[in-house]
């Protein structure tokens, strides 16, 4: 759009400078994916509810549909992609898989992200902890208890 | 399979193959696709329920920066038709045109009236402000219960009245059953609307070769070939050149098995344009305008003799279907699986069911995952704990003497479902072990002294699965109920299948790799199956009515044994003997002492690479397909039953389910893994619909619940465990055995839910007969007790 206001940001995506002029409005998980080519990062329902947009900006999870792509200027952002090719998921991410923690798949990087700052926050959670620690994540497959089991199990690894 | 005809592999637990890559961030779904050019498109839908389009000037919007086009019916209607509902099962059937854009009147709000084609969703969005419509607003006919009244409110102003379609099964002496009855339980039932709310939403791209004259169309959805086959009817193209291909698919649950008019109008604004089009619904699209579900009234009595012995059902449904009956499919299949399975896992000699499908200015209705089985088994089960209660009897008990004993087997009961290979028995005392019955009501006990307001429910049910090429076919509907499965020997000696059931995150492609892999004699990882790609996958369902494993995989274990003895065919040729005396171990080719004669790459090397080698140009024919369908019975029917602790907070009225337990009987369970998970996910669903999700409308047609603050969500932390435990009962009609599993944990779970939940409210001399079971009602029924 012509008349539309644009910002200019700078920010580290996965470890990579990225230095873009982008539409003040756009949002920052449509900014990952669809600038960058980001697409582990999902998009259910943008208004903050699902967590499915899950993504770690500073240090923190946070929802890439409730923040700007300008606010992300000055920021530090790990997506899904670089934190599994990291391997600091590879605990969570095979308990995921052997315990069946997942079916369509599109709720489960934001599933991952939010487990393992549950685990880094509290090592060795109950289940009652990891339900609530999950609960702004929507999975409309699992029904849940096998995701529990996965953080449990790879809880109990770490520990 | 073994020699010992014992399985390798099927009955193990396996994880899903895709699901490494999905926990990388490697999924591909619809919006994670695009096209060179592609234009990005935004609905302008109709924000009332029922209106006159008086007139509308996209005129503004064609200008704004980035719009391609502004498309209406108008233009549409040179490349595309009209929907039209037909399914000659329904004799008399009501379907007035569903158009993919408005023509002229929107009969629900969400309705798509214009289209925008712009270079961004966002551009595309700005233009739809642009547009300038005057409507007329009409009544809007909302509620089901006085649709049909005098007077009432027409959803479609041309036809004389709301009905969609009537009709009645009925078998045996109802009346006297009634009146010979020492029991009657009567109850009116109230289902509100709810949807599946797939987390990815619905979404295809849509491109259109204008030179070769293909429609090439990435969409989220169930049914390739069942979308591909109705596309090409809507646009008259020949099947050849209409590709329909699934990429990864984030949740189907029966909302992506129909065809949506946006999806069409997607599709046409591709062809008119000739630049692919991109559409992905956004949340409030998606609660607006994806089908609803399971908007019933329901009427139902229940007579028992003076043994306690159930004798008749007797049963009034009101289906509010929705602007129009969906496509192809139709909505009034709803209603008759709301009321077929109604006192099924019971012996009774009298059954009737009246239904009446009325059209509503709402949005459609359709097959909703269990469709409509939990609103039978609801009206069931609640009666029969009521019937128990009221002879001052162990609900449990009641059930047990009223069961169809396995020896009664099969049978056609008198709603005229044939019922064989069932196991309520087995059942019901595998269910007392898994909760350890006798602990838990002593603990029921103790926590009902201490003051605590806790239920305990129970819910029996029978599940119609793996529908036949009946339940369509004889409404004249292009819907397959049989599976294609083709095989291929690759050089390196792995083989590669094509299957036409669908993956939708429920595992099927794994589990028909291994079913293939058994029955060929290879390691599991030797085998891998794809799904979704109209081209290269030969016709056949999809994924509905959880037919994956029932029909699906006895494509897959037809087609291994053609392949099979296709490679011990051309083993035999080249050694010189006779397959009889050869086996395949472990992906070699042994003889009868064991000895390893050739690897398959080997064999297929030489057959693909070095043909000459054998003898009188005997080349082995390594490539197969198998199609099945079944022959015989109209649907697989399972069995199971669930159990539900809730406690009710007397404070606030909110109900938490504590714990949750499930029996099932899927036959023969071909990954458990895969099914239990399959059950855990409905059982979730099912407690959604017993507590918290609506679809809710305003007197006016007006939706309420457009988001998801708004549309409750079960989430984790208020979501119990799940225990499960299977009776394997394999179904007598196929080789494999396999029953459908993937609907079983929805079927049951919301009446286990409303049982507990009466069963708290008991003593309270309350009960609730509605769904979801909201605080409001709990707190009114607690009120009207301390009133008393």
């Amino acid at each position: 759009m012509s008349g539309e206001a644009h910002v200019d940001i700078a920010c580290r995506v996965n470890g990579e400078e990225i230095v873009d002029r982008v539409p003040a409005r756009l949002s920052l998980v449509d900014f990952l994916r669809h600038r960058l080519g980001l697409t582990g990062t999902h998009v259910g329902c943008e208004h903050g509810v699902c967590g499915a947009c899950t993504i770690v900006l500073d240090g923190r999870c946070v929802r890439g549909c409730l923040l700007l792509a300008a606010q992300a200027d000055g920021a530090e952002i790990e997506t899904i992609e670089e934190a599994s090719r990291s391997g600091r998921l590879d605990a969570l991410k095979d308990a995921f898989v052997a315990r069946a923690a997942l079916q369509c798949g599109f709720c489960t990087p934001g599933m991952l992200l939010t487990s393992a700052e549950l685990l880094a926050d509290m090592p060795a959670p109950d289940r009652a902890e990891i339900r609530a620690a999950l609960s702004g994540n929507y999975c409309r497959c699992t029904g849940y208890h096998a995701i529990v089991d996965a953080v449990e199990a790879a809880a109990g690894l770490k520990t | 399979m073994g020699a010992d005809g014992a399985f390798r592999l099927l009955g193990r637990p396996a994880p899903r193959t895709e699901a490494a890559r999905l926990v990388a961030g490697g999924g591909a779904y619809t919006d994670d696709l695009d096209h060179p050019r592609q234009l990005h498109a935004a609905f302008l839908r109709s924000p009332h329920a029922h209106a006159m389009i008086a007139a509308l000037d996209a005129g503004a919007a064609r200008t704004m920066p980035g719009v391609a086009a502004v498309l209406t019916w108008d233009d549409l209607s040179g490349v595309v038709q009209p929907m039209e509902t037909r399914h000659g099962a329904f004799p008399g059937l009501v379907s007035p045109l569903q158009y993919p854009l408005a023509n002229g009147r929107v009969a629900y709000q969400g309705e798509p009236v214009a289209l925008v084609l712009a270079a961004s969703r966002a551009a595309a969005e700005d233009a739809l402000e642009a547009i300038d419509v005057a409507y007329e607003p009409l009544p809007a006919a909302a509620s089901a219960e006085a649709a049909l009244d005098p007077g009432a409110p027409r959803a479609h102003p041309a036809l004389p009245d709301n009905l969609c379609w009537a009709g009645e099964i009925a078998g045996g002496d109802v009346d006297g059953a009634f009146r010979d009855a020492a029991l009657v339980v009567e109850e009116t039932f109230r289902f509100t609307r709810h949807t599946g709310v797939t987390l990815e939403p619905r979404g295809l791209l849509a491109a259109f070769e204008p030179a070769a004259g293909t429609l090439d169309v990435r969409i989220s959805h169930q049914q390739p070939h069942q979308l591909q086959t109705y596309l090409a009817r809507l646009f008259r193209l020949p099947m050849t050149r209409v590709r329909v291909l699934t990429p990864d698919v984030g949740g189907g649950f029966g909302i992506k098995m129909h065809i949506h008019a946006d999806e069409v109008a997607a599709c046409a604004a591709a062809i008119l344009l000739g630049r692919p089009v991109k559409f992905i619904a956004d949340r409030l699209e998606a609660m607006a305008a994806d089908v609803h579900a399971r908007e019933h009234i329901v009427k139902a009595r229940m007579a028992v003799d003076a043994r306690g012995l159930i004798t008749a059902f007797d049963v009034e449904d009101r289906h509010g279907l929705g602007a129009y009956s969906v496509y192809p499919r139709s909505s009034t299949m709803e209603t008759v699986s709301a009321v077929r399975t109604i006192g099924a896992p019971y012996g009774m000699s009298a059954y009737r069911a009246r239904m009446t499908a009325v059209f509503q200015n709402k949005s459609l209705t359709g097959q909703y995952r269990s469709v409509g089985h939990p609103i039978a088994c609801t009206v069931t089960e609640v009666l029969v704990e009521r019937a128990a209660r009221a002879r001052g009897e162990d609900v449990l008990s009641f059930r047990a003497r009223n069961y169809t004993p396995v020896a009664a087997l099969p049978l056609t009961n008198p709603a005229g479902v044939r019922l064989m290979d069932l196991s309520h028995a087995a059942c019901l005392e595998r269910l007392e072990a898994l909760m350890d019955l006798p602990r838990l009501r002593q603990e029921l006990a103790d926590g009902r002294a201490a003051g605590r307001l806790l239920g305990l429910g129970f819910a029996a049910f029978v599940e119609l699965t793996a529908s036949g090429s009946e339940a369509y076919g004889m409404g004249d509907v292009a819907v397959a109920a049989m599976d294609t499965v083709t095989l291929a020997l690759e050089p390196d000696g792995s083989v590669k299948g094509e299957a036409s059931v669908s993956e939708i995150g429920q595992g099927i492609a794994t589990t028909l790799a291994r079913v293939v892999a058994e029955g060929i004699g290879l390691p599991a990882e030797q085998v891998r199956i794809f799904t979704g790609d109209t081209r290269s996958a030969p016709h056949g369902g999809g994924a509905w009515s959880s037919r994956g494993a029932a029909i699906g995989a006895e494509a897959a274990h037809g087609a291994a044994r053609r392949l099979r003895a296709a490679i011990l065919e051309a083993a035999a040729v080249l050694a010189q003997t006779v397959p009889d005396t050869l086996d395949i171990i472990d992906g070699a080719v042994v003889d009868a002492s064991g000895q390893a004669r050739f690897t398959l790459e080997e064999l297929v090397q030489t057959a693909l690479f070095r043909g000459y080698e054998f003898p009188e140009g005997r080349l082995p024919q390594l490539a197969v397909s198998h199609q099945y369908g079944r022959p015989q019975d109209r649907a697989i029917p399972t069995n199971g039953i669930q159990a539900s602790l809730i406690e009710i907070d007397p404070g606030t009225g909110l109900v938490t389910c504590l714990n949750h337990w499930v029996v099932e009987d899927c036959g023969r369970l071909l990954n458990p893994l895969m099914v239990d998970e399959q059950i855990r996910g409905g059982v979730v669903q099912g407690i959604g619909e017993a507590l918290f999700e609506a679809c809710r409308y305003d007197a006016d047609g007006q939706l309420l619940t457009g988001t998801l603050a708004d549309y409750l969500l079960p989430m984790a932390g208020e979501m119990p465990d799940i225990a499960i435990a299977h009776v394997e009962t394999p179904y007598s009609g196929s080789v494999l055995g396999a029953k459908g599993a993937g609907e079983a944990g929805t079927c049951a779970a919301a009446a286990a839910v409303l049982n507990a939940v009466n069963d708290a409210l008991a003593p309270f001399g309350a009960s609730i007969a509605e769904t979801p079971v909201t605080p409001v009602m709990v707190l009114n029924a607690l009120a009207q007790q301390a009133a008393a």
